[in-house]
């Protein structure tokens, strides 16, 4: 199953280097992971797909995360109502012949064109992972040149949640 | 300038001190008793400050033995113990000690020297990335950046060390940090921790439960680990026992927290426990963990352990609740805080006579045993030897392998703060080093360096403090020639064959104590070994024996792996 935390850790040098090494001596896989500045100065959040067995693998991860000096959150948002959201830019080949297609497979899924040469298209779109997946085994067959994307990153929905988020992050 | 020195200037205004100013000052501060140490060029700073300091420093041979000294410090005084070591090679020296103390529970607060900042990452001499190899083997680290952030950090070091679950914290102090001047506020530092709060006052819905669990149980048994010894519990342990008249079963690492003379001790469970203790944890059908973490020496086969049971499972660290295995009544909490509310509560006592009479009963069925050779020394026998002569009051500390469980098996302990083990991560080497620790927390106590011929021969530099100091630390060697457990292993699941564990040549251990100027006795025969003994014991100062006894002696009984608790052999 996948299972996606949510944690606000301490912005200090050293403390993605420890989370990450945790994952490895506990032998839990990340299936990705995003690091960005969060609403509140010198803390960052970080959003972490991981594919385990069950739910206790992810309690035990939550744990053994919380044991972590520059941790002070980790929310376990796997069975929360949640937004989450990557991103991923993709170059495609393009021919005269394919152009128009192209715009039409890039339309539906909301995604942009962001660069455009003569003989390729760079789009970027953003949405749950599955949405990507599936844009991507829309556009393969055109040519995929290079592709980039981010891991996920994601919050609760609603005020509820994130009121009882800020109460307890100080 | 000394210490004296910056507090007079502190009075006459002085607002600037060098790194290692702040670091010794802080150190002062926290009521530092001994720090175990080996200079080098990164730490030289720190070195010159300590010349003229009144801190006590113990220079070690090695600095593995400056960090299982500081280990043996800390397990009898449950104080941090404090190590300083220079970069590169010094810092990756102490490596075996920070995960022997991570995975044990043992404070320590250990300085490392780095090359200077503006050297950092350029594979500088003797640079390692020593926050990178520390950081899955200390419970948090720090580089220090500015000087002035250093008492914050010594304080907030000491504090994660040894609250919570106790552990490693290693601080890099890179040279120039040491040597450039940092203003000083003079106020007491602030602690800057928010995401570290431990939890020791127990949740009380679940001592409830708990409670309940305890009043209806027909077969409970309390396992106690070395949580208990942390918490300085061990009296609350038997005032609980006493009131609910529940039996007892230590972990190897928990010996000492419960008396071992007590009606209710049942023994030792694990690999090498007790036939009692193992069917105790096999068949209750309440199983009250406090304080230990389920480690696969302890339980077998986890599919086959305590099969029957309602898990309860106190433990100030919420990760090690539901770990290994699933548990029903969670408790996060100190033993300390957990047992005196369970006082407190007082709940109805279980009926559980046909339970303790069972497990008394198989005690005496099936007790430890060996068996006895005409004109042979059996290593057993040194060990019960040993605890008669020293009436069963002394400090032991051990290596790792046959001679540790012997000791364990056959040194009854009756007292908290005796036992100075490996548990966790089986550190051979970790016996003589912690010896020296040990007496310096407690200089009166008798205490018995028990090693192995291998593990003996791993961390022996030590001698030369040992002697320099005349700690009158008795030196035991349990010498069978072998790397005995691993021998063992080969006799019982690899066909005998002993694949480099039989030592073809040994030093003459007399010989070697005497080039470190200890008194050092060979005995091979029971009634020497009881002469010698006495003598040792009343010598005022070290004294090293080697026992020769039989090589191919195996540790019984025996759960194999795999098997489950209920499945020894040789009981």
């Amino acid at each position: 199953m996948k299972g996606i935390l949510s944690l606000t850790v301490n912005n200090r040098p050293g403390v993605l280097n420890r989370i990450t090494n945790l994952f490895t001596k506990r032998n839990y896989n990340i299936e990705s992971m995003t690091v960005g500045p969060s609403e509140q100065d010198g803390i960052s959040r970080m959003t972490f797909v991981v594919d385990v067995d069950d739910e206790a693998v992810i309690e035990q991860i939550t744990k053994q995360l919380n044991k972590q000096i520059d941790v002070l959150k980790v929310y376990d948002i796997t069975n929360q109502s949640i937004v989450a959201r990557e991103l991923a830019l993709i170059k495609i080949l393009v021919t005269t012949q394919t152009r128009a297609e192209i715009y039409s497979v890039i339309e539906p899924f909301r995604a942009s064109v962001i660069d455009v040469s003569k003989d390729s298209l760079t789009v970027q779109i953003t949405g749950e992972s599955d949405k990507i997946e599936a844009f991507i085994e829309l556009i393969k067959p055109y040519g995929i040149k290079e592709l980039a994307r981010t891991g996920t990153a994601a919050i609760p929905r609603g005020m509820q949640i994130a009121h009882a988020k800020s109460a307890t992050i100080v | 300038m000394t210490q004296k020195s910056v507090v007079a200037d502190r009075k006459s205004g002085k607002t600037h001190y060098s790194g290692a100013e702040f670091l010794l000052d802080a150190l002062k501060k926290e009521n530092v008793e001994v720090i175990f140490g080996y200079p080098g060029g990164s730490v030289l700073p720190i070195y010159d400050k300590l010349y003229s300091s009144e801190l006590f420093h113990i220079l070690t041979r090695h600095e593995q033995g400056a960090i299982h000294a500081a280990e043996g410090y800390a397990r009898i005084t449950g104080k941090p113990g404090v190590v300083i070591v220079t970069s590169g090679p010094g810092a990756t020296n102490i490596v075996t000690g920070l995960a022997d103390a991570m995975i044990d529970s043992l404070p320590l607060v250990v300085i490392s020297g780095q090359v200077a900042t503006s050297v950092i990452g350029s594979d500088a001499f003797q640079e390692a990335d020593v926050l990178g190899i520390t950081t899955p083997i200390t419970k948090h680290n720090y580089q220090v950046r500015k000087p002035e952030d250093l008492p914050r950090i010594i304080k907030e070091a000491f504090y994660i060390a040894s609250s919570g679950r106790p552990g490693p914290v290693l601080i890099d102090i890179p040279k120039d940090m040491a040597i450039i001047q940092g203003e000083s506020t003079d106020k007491e530092p602030e602690m800057d921790l928010p995401g570290y709060q431990p939890t020791t006052k127990p949740n009380y819905l679940q001592i409830r439960k708990l409670v309940e669990a305890v009043s209806g149980a027909k077969r409970p048994v309390i396992l106690a680990g070395a949580g208990v010894l942390h918490a300085k519990a061990s009296h609350l342990l038997k005032e609980y026992v006493e009131q609910q008249g529940i039996p007892v079963v230590h972990t190897l690492l928990g010996l000492g927290g419960f008396p071992a003379e007590h009606p209710l001790f049942i023994g030792m469970g694990g690999m090498h426990g007790c036939y009692a203790a193992n069917m105790a944890l096999s068949k209750c059908d309440l199983l009250i963990n406090i304080g230990a973490r389920f480690d696969d020496r302890l339980t077998g086969n986890l599919a086959k352990f305590a099969q029957h049971a309602t898990v309860a499972h106190i433990d100030i660290d919420p990760a090690e609740i539901g770990k290994n295995v699933q548990t029903k009544i969670p408790v996060v909490g100190s033993a300390k805080e957990a047992l005196a509310e369970l006082i407190e509560q007082n709940g109805k006592k279980p009926e559980i006579d046909v339970w303790t009479t069972q497990l008394t009963a198989w005690n005496e069925e099936f007790p430890l045993r060996y068996t006895h050779e005409e004109g042979v020394l059996k290593p057993q026998r040194v060990i019960q030897m040993l605890h008669e002569k020293t009436n069963g009051e002394a400090i032991v500390t051990t290596d790792v392998g046959q001679h540790q469980m012997w000791a364990a098996q056959y040194y009854p302990f009756n007292k908290p703060n005796s036992w100075v083990t490996s548990g966790g991560l089986g550190t051979m080497g970790f016996g003589l080093p912690s010896a020296l620790g040990a007496q310096l927390a407690n200089p009166k106590a008798t205490v018995l360096s028990i090693s192995g011929d291998g593990g003996f021969q791993m961390c022996l530099q030590e001698l030369s403090v040992i002697a320099e100091m005349n700690l009158p630390i008795k030196i035991i060697i349990v010498n069978n020639g072998a790397l005995g457990m691993v021998r063992q292993w080969q006799e019982l699941f690899h066909d005998n064959r002993f694949s480099h564990s039989i030592f073809q040549s040994h030093p003459d251990f007399v010989k070697l104590a005497d080039a470190y100027g200890i008194p050092g006795y060979k005995v091979t025969t029971e009634e020497e070994a009881s002469n010698c003994l006495d003598a040792a014991l009343k010598t005022d100062g070290p004294v090293l024996i080697d026992f020769r006894v039989k090589q191919n002696e195996n540790v019984f009984p025996m759960v194999a792996q795999g098997k489950g608790l209920d499945e020894m052999e040789g009981v």
